[in-house]
């Protein structure tokens, strides 16, 4: 990762533009050619450095349901139920984390009523309690990591 | 939201294609015109359905190695007035107030913190406890060991 790589990670992690060339836009503000940054941008993505790029959904605003679920997974099941979780298509993220609860998932569907069957669903796979933690409030949301 | 605005996530919830007119590109996939494609992102971004159109670094390749979900146990009378406060810390990048699990789990309120060193993680811990006072009743940092899915939303 080169000095323009970064250049390029700082600037996409702001909103992209909504008109008709925009990757051109972004190009002229970082002094390069368009097509050096897609070459870039596909590579950021291949190599896993970006793991996403494009809209990023808000599944309440949608209509929709998200929550945030702990479990309490035994070692030796680890992977297994890590994989049980991330079959799901709604389980948008899962992290490992060191402490009890160990395994931390975020569920967004497009129905409200989803989260409950889905949590059942895991629940009743896995044979571990799934504890529900939905957001009752939110202060602030706005993740960006400068490099 | 329409059938045409859940195609419009179906189709970009993946990504933006990387060609020089992305716009273009998708709504010839929906047979619409880019301005109609372009109007309904704009649309769906004032009401908050899209946040924004931009890239989800993955925290370790960019050397943030210490990621921490700070955990509070805040009294309910306060946590509202106290989360408004934490949520405005430049270095908190997720903040909520969540129900507890008695006895197992006693936290109500989550804040996220991300540093390139533990210490750094250490240190805005402590900030945060020094703004809380008297109002922290206890207090954990989880931190990440290794992300097992980083998708984000995925409609069928």
């Amino acid at each position: 990762m080169d000095n323009l790589d970064k250049a390029i990670i700082n600037l996409l992690q702001d909103d992209f533009p909504i008109c008709e060339a925009p990757y051109q836009n972004v190009a002229e503000r970082l002094g390069i050619d368009v097509d050096e940054l897609l070459q870039r941008l596909e590579r950021l993505l291949q190599t896993g450095v970006l793991s996403r790029f494009g809209p990023m959904f808000h599944a309440e605003k949608m209509g929709g349901g998200l929550t945030l679920a702990a479990m309490q997974v035994p070692e030796q099941r680890f992977d297994e139920v890590a994989e049980i979780i991330n079959s799901f298509p709604e389980v948008a993220h899962n992290y490992a984390r060191q402490h009890r609860f160990n395994m931390w998932f975020v569920l967004a569907t497009e129905r409200p009523e989803q989260i409950q069957y889905i949590l059942q669903d895991i629940s009743e796979k896995t044979g571990l309690k799934v504890y529900d933690m939905p957001k009752k409030k939110e202060y602030f949301v706005g993740l960006r990591l400068p490099v | 939201m329409d059938s045409l605005d859940r195609k419009i996530i179906k189709l970009t919830q993946s990504g933006l294609p990387l060609v020089p007119e992305p716009y273009q590109w998708l709504a010839r996939q929906l047979d619409i015109s880019a301005e109609q494609l372009m109007r309904r992102l704009e649309a769906m971004k004032n009401a908050g359905i899209i946040r924004r159109i931009a890239a989800v670094p993955n925290h370790y390749k960019l050397d943030y190695r210490f990621n921490g979900m700070s955990v509070w146990d805040i009294e309910d009378a306060h946590v509202d007035r106290l989360g408004e406060h934490l949520g405005q810390l430049d270095f908190v990048s997720h903040c909520y107030q969540r129900p507890r699990h008695l006895p197992e789990w006693p936290y109500n309120f989550f804040a996220m913190v991300h540093s390139t060193e533990q210490a750094g993680v250490e240190r805005q811990i402590a900030e945060i406890a020094a703004l809380l006072g008297d109002y922290n009743r206890g207090h954990e940092i989880l931190y990440s060991t290794r992300i097992l899915k980083k998708t984000g939303l995925r409609i069928r």
